[in-house]
């Protein structure tokens, strides 16, 4: 058989076993369907553009109990991103940091660093997040009597709220800034930031930098001591000899392992359901309780997370092509 | 990290269950009796409804109907395997077929009755959904709640009876929810919210059960909705729709006619009232026509007793929740507990 035979026949049959297993789940989805529509159980997506019903307690988008479910779940989305974003942010900054750290001269630095790895990527992520979150309700302030951190910042077991630049209705620019004020049960007005939302930000920046940390020590490891020694030779000082030599070549290294940190960490902050954070899971959960769809409401957290978690890929695969050696992808 | 994977995996379950097994029915009564055992799905633990104790003897109001079921199908009130579920779980369970019945403290809805494939059976319990809150903060009514923070458990009906009551009433108020009832009542404790909502039974077991200081906290006067309670099965099965109707019917009927645990013995040995003689196996054969024998109620009443003595033992005066009667009264007595006529 020659070469190409060969090749035409391996294609083949892996389309025929493409084809089949897209059959078989085909014919399941179908017939799951079937039997749920003979038992009287609704399914579709239509429920979709009825009105949601629950209230959803805090994020950037605003939403009342009248609104439709596709817009609960927009909702959702966005917390998720409110989330995982800064925690993004200072795991990389943190784990770099400490990275570093892990390689100083100093013993005691060389250890805390080392300390914090180990403490922290040893334990459950859901562990920590329970238990920062109730020992911020445990050790705060009642919210009818905040502690004053700053003037006009109030920090309480109803959260951190400080004052925020507000926009009149239909001009672009903030005019004016509102002011937090103590009522009678909670600060209200102003920005606030629940204790559910920071001790989700806080749980997963914490956790995903120590993986970060150990992400940056091996990169900066990879470098080979030549290019220091050359550094060094030159004059420079040590953090010109880390900020122009060594990390731009240890990034090559770096940046692959670091995207799936971002992808970990952004699938990793549907843990906040456990804490009463409102993001996607834990409004397709409600959705899934009041509207019985759970094929449905699963299937939406999912095909979210693909699309998250794709966008993330690309945007750091850009970034990967820009620091990678050319003819290295 | 288990508890957030379990809805999903009950829902892949549920999808490959639907999609080996083929449309059943009629079929669940042969499958108790062949595993022998009722399934019976119910919560982690909610006092006086469905709860484990340290030897993890399953007792409760949810409870003693599938034992009634047990003893009435298989004779034994023992037999029955118990199947705790949280709030997101239970449906898909159900609909599985990993359980029989769902007895699972389950408000009757509209969207639930109609859209799930489920036929709810008989009214267990009337409960309302109402507001706990710390005596420090000297509220008295629900209506003073303006912009305060509320502790409630995701996938409920409460979740959504909190949204419509306040906007109905105008008041601004922000609900928190948690996907466990646990971490709901354990952040409203450590004073992350100024009340905490659920139906009022299980108002009453948290503050005497989980409150650090149960004298520190009080239930406020609104019932903010209607909770009837009630046992679900799927559809599709009428013979065990109608024995997860009658059995805890017979309970009821059972107290309004003044039979007990302890003197059903004596009553079927001579009691000449015919009303008594049915459900305690004297009289007509009623049971043959749920596929089951003569002393199907005698059975079930005398494993847990009649409504009374359940409630009485679960929920009322002699349990550590002490709620009154209330709703739950007989019919004749004041409450809606109405037995259908068991003849």
């Amino acid at each position: 058989m020659s070469r190409r035979r060969a090749a035409w026949l391996a294609w083949a049959l892996q389309a025929l076993l493409i084809a089949a297993i897209a059959s078989g789940v085909v014919w399941l989805v179908q017939h799951a369907l079937e039997v749920l529509r003979s038992r009287g159980v609704h399914s579709g997506f239509d429920f979709l553009l009825q009105p949601a019903g629950f209230e959803i307690s805090e994020g950037w988008l605003d939403f009342d109990a009248g609104q439709p479910f596709w817009r609960a779940f927009l909702a959702g989305v966005i917390n998720t991103v409110r989330a995982a974003v800064p925690a993004a942010l200072i795991a990389v900054v943190l784990g770099t940091l400490i990275g570093i750290g892990r390689l100083a001269p100093h013993v005691l630095v060389r250890g805390l660093c080392r300390a914090y790895v180990e403490t922290i990527r040893n334990v459950p992520l859901l562990v920590q997040l329970l238990m920062l979150y109730f020992a911020l309700t445990q050790l705060l302030p009642d919210s009818t009597e905040p502690l004053e951190l700053l003037p006009d910042v109030w920090l309480s077991k109803g959260g951190l709220a400080l004052p925020w630049p507000v926009r009149e209705e239909g001009a672009w620019w903030p005019s004016h800034f509102e002011w937090p004020e103590r009522g009678s049960f909670n600060v209200s007005g102003g920005a606030a930031l629940s204790p559910e939302y920071l001790a989700v930000v806080t749980a997963l920046a914490l956790y995903t930098a120590s993986f970060v940390a150990e992400i940056v020590r091996a990169g900066i490891a990879s470098v080979a001591q030549g290019q220091k020694l050359a550094a060094q030779a030159l004059g420079l000082t040590g953090w010109q000899q880390l900020r122009i030599v060594v990390l731009p070549q240890a990034l090559r290294v770096i940046v692959p392992a670091l995207t799936n940190q971002l992808l970990s960490l952004t699938k990793n902050s549907s843990l906040a359901v456990a804490v009463g954070y409102p993001e996607l899971v834990s409004i397709a959960n409600t959705s899934l309780n009041s509207t019985g769809r759970a094929f449905e409401c699963i299937a939406v957290i999912m095909a979210v997370y693909l699309g998250l978690s794709l966008l993330i890929s690309w945007a750091m695969n850009r970034y990967n092509a820009r620091v990678a050696l050319r003819g290295w992808r | 990290m288990n508890s957030r994977i379990r809805p999903a995996l009950a829902a892949v379950a549920a999808t490959l269950a639907f999609a080996a097994a083929p449309a059943f029915a009629g079929k669940t009564l042969d499958a108790v009796k062949q595993r022998g055992t009722v399934k019976c799905g119910v919560t982690n633990g909610v006092a006086g409804f469905s709860a484990p104790d340290t030897q993890g003897n399953w007792s409760g109001l949810d409870v003693d109907t599938c034992r009634a079921i047990a003893a009435a199908v298989l004779g034994d009130g023992k037999k029955v395997e118990f199947v705790p579920l949280n709030s997101q779980q239970r449906f898909s369970a159900l609909q599985a077929g990993e359980i029989d019945i769902l007895a699972r403290n389950t408000t009757w809805t509209l969207t639930r009755d109609a859209s799930l494939g489920f036929h709810f059976t008989t009214i267990t319990y009337y409960d309302g959904q109402g507001f706990l809150v710390p005596k420090k903060l000297k509220v008295t009514s629900a209506k003073q709640l303006k912009n305060a923070t509320i502790c409630t458990q995701a996938g409920t009906t409460n979740e959504k009876n909190v949204a419509d009551w306040f906007k109905a009433q105008n008041i601004p108020v922000k609900t928190v929810v948690f996907e466990s009832f646990e971490a709901s009542f354990k952040a409203f404790f450590a004073g992350r919210c100024q009340a905490f909502t659920t139906d009022t039974s299980a108002l009453a077991g948290l503050r005497n059960k989980e409150a650090p200081n149960p004298d520190d906290y009080v239930i406020l006067p609104e019932l903010i909705s209607k909770e009837p309670l009630a046992p679900l099965v799927r559809r599709g099965d009428d013979e065990w729709f109608a024995i997860a109707k009658w059995v805890p019917n017979a309970l009821i009927e059972a107290e309004e006619f003044g039979i007990t645990q302890a003197n059903i013995d004596e009553l079927k040995a001579s009691s000449k009232d015919p009303a008594q003689q049915r459900l305690v196996g004297s009289g007509d054969d009623l049971g043959k026509l749920l596929g089951l024998d003569k002393d199907w109620s005698y059975r079930a009443i005398k494993a847990v007793g009649n409504y009374g003595e359940m409630f009485e033992r679960n929920v009322g005066p002699k349990s550590v929740l002490k709620l009154p009667r209330g709703s739950n009264n007989l019919w004749n007595k004041g409450g809606l507990m109405y037995g259908l006529p068991v003849r």
